[in-house]
């Protein structure tokens, strides 16, 4: 109500509220400008080549605003042999490496939580998965499961194998090699999730459960884990959502060899593979849409949680 | 007296935990360092020694000057140093305005923000790519300076608005009292105040612009503007580069930072906690 008085033609002095708005604008504008042109529009321009058949050599032809829409490449993703095999391979991926990695965070950060000598520096080694660059790790990984490296060689000289396993291009070892790279680059990010809920905890339940006479495990079972629901719920999300969405692990982990080829591989594979830019981004239409639709449904699920926990 | 044998079950089973934990998380980069300086032979030879019996410098050298990494690692350098400080320098005057100036559409940006921080990567490389093509700036490093920006900018916004609104205001206001402009304000007072969440924002930036993978593999073609991670990929897929000279690579890779995530990482939880003693 406030500003539609102010702007009744005073125009010689600028009232504070204007002058505040402006000076909001401007301090928005240069961030507002680069999000719009490299995200929004890149997603919105996604959905248009998903219409329309683009190569990418006729791209520098092919004009920005043609409207008559095709099906086109709809088609060519669905019918690929390859897309319900790489639909079925994302689910189990994600859901085995979303997981494990808050199933080793949480372990983790149950050990760090109590004081110990050296605890800090303990805290900061946990975290170094994290912060390395992926290829840097990644070819370090590659090298470490190579079938002539250090990990076959030290299995077949103990006797646990006689021949070496190709982990990294064998089925079903190349998922279980690439959902152990996914724990281990990404338990530290539940670990510190959980350790600044575990802190939040108040001592006093603990306490109480004492005296009352409950045992570690009980106490862990009946205090620490309902009191973790909430924050592992939302772990599961955010790790789910990029885990689906992965597309550097897999690429330089295992190639998408072995039952690897997740549905992030065959975005690529069109627009690099076969430079067909209208199909690479129908496919990640179609990976954004399933997600959003796996997201809604667990959407429901969390509210009620976060109601409970309210 | 069973509560007496379970704790100290749970300490021996601490230690175990512990001790497994710091062994997986620390042994690729161990090897990677291993691997890296002891000579080629004895990698291939004796795949689970563990101790170097020779160390071999050379490998670095190589990498450095012949199959120019010194070049990458100056890409890698300028991207990451830039995105940071220009991420820091936008997405502070903007959260700035989120978090304290009324204007209309405000509380749409403080809602949005977030979700355009969620998406992927993988969604935006196709039409990018196509993007870039198209005005002709893909190979070309503040074109990729760009794309770090808008991943960096809704993080950057995100973590300091939420931060400036824990900030009491009246230090604010009494600054505007005395005379001070919003400007003025925001870098005597505000500025100052959020030193632990700029350092953050920080340290997050500059890793997510030297670690970052994708665009710069789909986008950089010449190796004069390869960074690390792009060179990283060259050297690996050349048939005739051995496992150390990829390991000197990744060392290379990886060293910065993780020698700056260890000196930040001391200010930071220096900051958070005498800013919770003092709060």
């Amino acid at each position: 109500m406030k500003r539609q008085e102010s702007s009744s033609r005073l125009r010689t002095s600028i009232t504070l509220a204007q002058r505040e708005e402006r000076l909001a604008y401007l301090l928005l504008g240069p961030p507002v400008l680069l999000i719009a042109g490299l995200i929004l529009f890149p997603v919105a321009w996604n959905g248009w080549l998903a219409f329309h058949s683009v190569k990418l050599l006729s791209l520098r032809q092919t004009s920005w605003w043609e409207l008559d829409a095709t099906w086109d490449n709809f088609i060519q993703v669905f019918s690929h042999p390859d897309f319900w095999p790489a639909l079925r391979t994302t689910l189990v991926y994600t859901l085995s490496s979303t997981l494990l990695t808050i199933a080793l965070g949480l372990m983790a950060a149950l050990l760090v939580h109590d004081r110990f000598p050296g605890r800090g520096v303990v805290r900061s080694f946990f975290l170094l998965p994290y912060v390395a660059p992926v290829v840097a790790i990644a070819f370090a990984w590659r090298f470490i499961l190579d079938p002539r490296g250090i990990l076959m060689t030290a299995l077949i000289n103990t006797g646990i194998l006689d021949q070496p396993l190709n982990v990294l291009s064998q089925s079903p070892w190349a998922m279980f090699s690439l959902v152990a790279f996914e724990g281990w680059r990404f338990f530290p990010f539940g670990f510190l999730f959980i350790v600044a809920r575990l802190q939040a905890i108040p001592d006093n339940l603990y306490e109480a459960a004492k005296i009352d006479g409950a045992t570690p495990f009980q106490r862990f079972f009946y205090i620490t884990l309902p009191q973790l629901k909430l924050v592992l719920a939302t772990l599961f999300l955010l790790r789910f959502m990029w885990t689906f969405n992965e597309f550097d692990d897999v690429f330089l982990v295992t190639k998408g060899t072995g039952g690897t080829r997740v549905l992030t591989m065959k975005v690529y594979d069109f627009l690099i593979g076969e430079f067909n830019v209208g199909a690479g981004a129908a496919m990640a239409l179609v990976l954004f849409a399933v997600l959003a639709a796996l997201l809604t449904v667990y959407f429901r699920w969390y509210r009620r949680l976060e109601a409970e926990a309210d | 007296m069973s509560e007496q044998i379970e704790n100290r079950v749970i300490g021996l089973l601490r230690i175990i935990g512990v001790i497994f934990f710091l062994g997986v998380a620390v042994f690729p980069f161990y090897w990677m360092l291993l691997a890296s300086l002891q000579p080629l032979i004895q990698t291939l030879q004796n795949p689970t020694q563990l101790w170097p019996t020779q160390i071999d410098f050379s490998a670095y050298v190589k990498v450095w000057t012949q199959f120019k990494f010194g070049r990458f690692f100056r890409n890698s350098a300028y991207l990451a140093m830039l995105t940071m400080a220009l991420t820091v320098a936008f997405s502070t005057l903007a959260a700035y305005a989120i978090a304290r100036l009324r204007f209309r559409g405000r509380s749409f940006m403080s809602r949005v923000i977030l979700l355009i921080y969620m998406f992927p990567a993988i969604v935006i490389a196709t039409p990018m790519y196509a993007l870039y093509t198209k005005l002709g700036l893909r190979n070309n490093l503040n074109g990729l300076l760009l794309v770090y920006l808008a991943q960096t900018l809704p993080v950057g916004i995100y973590m300091l608005h939420s931060y400036f609104k824990t900030l009491p205001p009246d230090l604010e206001e009494a600054g505007l009292m005395d005379g001070c402009s919003r400007l003025g304000v925001i870098w005597r007072v505000t500025l100052p105040l959020s030193a632990p969440a700029i350092a953050s924002v920080s340290l997050y930036t500059f890793m997510i612009a030297w670690n970052e993978f994708l665009f710069a593999f789909l986008f950089l073609d010449s190796p004069n503007s390869f960074t690390l991670s792009r060179g990283m990929m060259q050297i690996a897929n050349n048939v005739n580069v051995s496992q150390q000279l990829t390991m000197a690579a990744a060392v290379i890779a990886t060293l910065p930072v993780i020698l700056i995530f260890l000196v930040f990482e001391r200010h930071l939880i220096k900051g958070l906690t005498s800013g919770g003693v003092k709060g």
